[in-house]
């Protein structure tokens, strides 16, 4: 009786949840919106803009991988993620060498630099997107629909000009590949919620403190019209709820992700309002990334037995 | 009434359709009998039979090496081969008494009883330690200890740990359904000891037959009452139950006791109603062997020391070659590199599955996903204390609450990263406690 079965420590049963099946899922949630803009954007060929850039993101983790003799992880489907959210983050007119650039920034020095998969202390997505917007920044303002160039709805909405809503909420209108149409934005989410691979608190306290921020700062007090053109002008419902809501980069304490959105929904009304430029998504949620350790330091749950069992 | 339970816990597949279904049988062993010396939390027992000697059924073949110890009975009646190093299930090698079974099963004569109400406290309790009863759950504690608090009369509650939330096993279940008299009796006799204290039968929602069949038994029985509980692992867990039940939660630096409460599980109390009642020392217990590589699963009353093999044998053996032997439940039990190992006082099932999920779903990195935070019933964060624990930080792992885990596994369990979260914190917990315990 020597059958040497295999030994190893409890627990010996593994739930069927998987790091790539997740990534999956939020790729299937960014689908509706990148299939959205790629239609709405087909006179700007932007199909060629978010094939290039989700190719350039894998690629180039499979090579730092291979020149860095280290295990393959592109299976995991995290570069994929990368790649198309940066994709979606562009303006359709963007050469598609500059999506290249960005993949490349995103991949090897926010990701891969800093130790890969769960490392990175800031969305990868997102510091290349803000990487793109300094190094070319007549590019990555440069808006068009439907051949007319002009400003975004939140540019308009800044300068006090009237904006249409419903275009901004089903998404015929000018900006960014995936951020125009909140309807196919929350069709995403939604299944993301349902799936249980993401939840409202980082999103819920985001929005909610921003649109607080907003009506007591804004101008316009509790106006409806204001307060929906701001809630789905620019990347606010992108950023809200797949860039916020990126595990890596948000506390994992359950306090800690109220305090995270509410940090990020009153630094974009900051931005919105006071700053120089109309948007400031991508710049709240780094910066509130940079927060995340101190976040979880004050948030510390107590354990059961000292307080934590309630 | 909403069910009650605690914070936390997974919901993972319960398998128990394998063998909740088919009633205990009992299994009569054919090869040697081995017994370990040490089958409980605390000092060996001291053997008190040497090689050559005759022993009979219920005879006392090692003593209590000390308070905090249990004796241990021969089951069979035979002939001491000696004492030898042998596996026990968790896999490593310990002093066993061995002996060959004649096959005859002939019984010593025990010492009559006395009713339950003429027994003094301390009748009672030198009977149930006599008998060698301890936790029979997996800890092993001494169970004459455990009924030993310092203040008697602040014990509110005795609750019978009737969960069973460990996956698979359908030993205590049975029990319920076809032992359900001794059960009570078990309670009763506990309750004899504590004046003050209420008995509660916690049985998990998915054993509301069991939960019917108690409360039928206990009509008559003013001080004992039957608790619903939501189905959820880890449910069984000693703290965690008592905060379902009472609402009142201990850390790891306290007892039960500290929050009125004594918990035993549903074979100890079986095995007290048997020691004290009927005035025999423990030799047997329910055993389920299951999983998906056993050919017909089931429950066994089983002899202690008994070897493993005999029981999968009894099950009809496998169906195809498995990769893991778990003695115990899959989320807490021991990995067997063999079959070759006795059942012990702490051993509730043994399970063949064909495939090991541990090795087949390697370790990769964590993306910080918080499930492990989501379902920790010690409401601490697993991920950071598993970090802490690789880099060996005894220093970050106890100011982050390392040492409050009950080490359940449902973190391991839940991670999509796959990451052997309770290994690595279970054995820095052990360096840790064992430095606190120095200074």
């Amino acid at each position: 009786m020597n059958e040497n079965y295999n030994v190893s420590s409890s627990p010996h049963i593994r739930d069927k949840a998987k790091t790539s099946n997740i990534m999956l899922m939020v790729v299937i949630g960014l689908l509706p919106a990148a299939l959205f803009g790629i239609w709405n954007f087909r006179h700007e060929n932007a199909w060629i803009l978010v094939v290039v850039t989700t190719a350039a993101a894998v690629l180039s983790e499979y090579i730092w991988e291979k020149l860095m003799h280290k295990p393959i992880t592109i299976k995991d489907c995290s570069a994929v993620v990368t790649g198309l959210l940066l994709a979606l983050n562009l303006p359709p007119t963007l050469p598609w060498w500059m999506g290249v650039v960005g993949a490349v920034f995103a991949i090897i020095v926010v990701k891969q630099l800093f130790g890969g998969l769960g490392q990175n202390f800031m969305n990868p997505a997102l510091a290349a997107r803000c990487f793109l917007l300094i190094c070319f920044t007549g590019r990555m303002t440069y808006f068009v629909y439907d051949g007319v160039t002009g400003p975004t709805p939140l540019a308009n909405l800044k300068a006090g000009e009237a904006v249409n809503t419903m275009d901004m909420l089903l998404g015929f209108t000018r900006g960014t590949i995936g951020e125009t149409s909140v309807i196919a934005i929350m069709i995403g989410a939604m299944f993301l919620i349902l799936m249980g691979v993401i939840d409202l608190r980082i999103p819920g306290s985001y929005l909610i403190s921003f649109v607080v921020f907003i009506a007591i700062f804004g101008g316009h007090g509790l106006d409806p019209q204001y307060i929906t053109a701001h809630l789905c002008g620019g990347g606010l419902m992108l950023g809200a709820w797949f860039m916020a809501t990126d595990y890596v980069t948000s506390p994992i304490t359950s306090s800690g992700k109220i305090i995270y959105g509410i940090c990020m929904g009153l630094l974009t009304g900051l931005f919105r309002l006071f700053g120089g430029s109309a948007e400031g998504v991508s710049y709240a949620i780094i910066i509130s990334n940079l927060l995340v350790p101190l976040i979880e330091k004050v948030t510390l749950p107590k354990p059961f037995g000292k307080g934590g069992e309630k | 009434m909403g069910l009650l339970t605690f914070k936390g816990g997974i919901h993972p597949d319960d398998g128990k359709r394998f063998s909740k279904d088919q009633a205990i049988r009992p299994i009569m062993p054919k090869g040697d009998m081995v017994y370990p010396l040490s089958q409980h939390i605390g000092a060996p027992a001291n053997p008190v039979v040497k090689k050559g000697d005759q022993v009979l059924k219920g005879q006392m073949i090692a003593d209590a090496g000390g308070f905090v110890s249990a004796p241990v009975y021969s089951s069979v009646s035979g002939t001491v081969k000696g004492l030898e190093q042998r596996f026990n299930p968790t896999g490593t090698k310990t002093e066993c008494i061995v002996i060959e079974n004649d096959g005859e099963y002939r019984e010593t004569d025990y010492e009559p009883v006395k009713p339950l109400a003429e027994m003094t406290r301390d009748e009672i309790l030198d009977r149930i330690a006599n008998a060698g009863v301890v936790g029979m759950g997996g800890a092993g504690f001494p169970a004459r200890v455990k009924l030993s608090p310092k203040e008697p009369d602040k014990i509110e509650y005795i609750i019978a740990n009737c969960a069973e939330c460990e996956p698979y096993i359908t030993a205590d279940y049975r029990r319920m359904l076809e032992n359900t008299e001794e059960l009570v009796s078990g309670m009763k006799v506990v309750l004899s000891l504590f004046p003050n204290a209420k008995g509660y039968f916690a049985v998990e929602d998915n054993k509301k037959d069991c939960a019917e069949k108690i409360r039928a038994a206990i009509a008559d029985e003013p001080r004992m009452d039957v608790k619903l509980l939501m189905t959820k692992y880890p449910q069984g867990a000693e703290r965690q139950l008592i905060y379902a039940v009472t609402k009142r939660a201990i850390n790891s630096s306290m007892l039960p006791a500290d929050a009125g409460c004594i918990v035993d599980n549903v074979e100890t109390l079986i095995a007290i109603h048997t020691a004290v009642v009927e005035g025999k020392p423990l030799t047997e217990r329910v055993v389920t062997v299951s999983g998906d590589a056993v050919a017909s699963p089931g429950n066994f009353k089983v002899l202690l020391g008994t070897n493993h093999q005999e029981l999968i044998d009894a099950a009809g053996g496998f169906t195809s070659a498995p990769e893991k032997l778990i003695s115990g439940g899959p989320m807490m039990g021991f990995a067997m590199v063999t079959a070759d190992a006795p059942v012990t006082k702490t051993s509730s099932s043994i399970l063949a599955f064909k495939e090991d999920a541990v090795a087949k779903n390697p370790e990769t990195a964590c993306i910080n996903c918080g499930r492990c935070v989501e379902v920790c019933p010690s409401r601490i964060i697993p991920s950071r204390l598993a970090d802490y624990a690789v880099r060996h930080d005894e220093e970050a792992f106890v100011a982050m609450n390392g040492l409050e885990c009950v080490e359940c596994g449902s973190c391991s369990y839940v991670c999509p990263a796959k990451r052997q979260l309770k290994q690595a914190i279970g054995s820095m917990r052990k360096t840790a406690l064992a430095n606190k315990r120095k200074k």
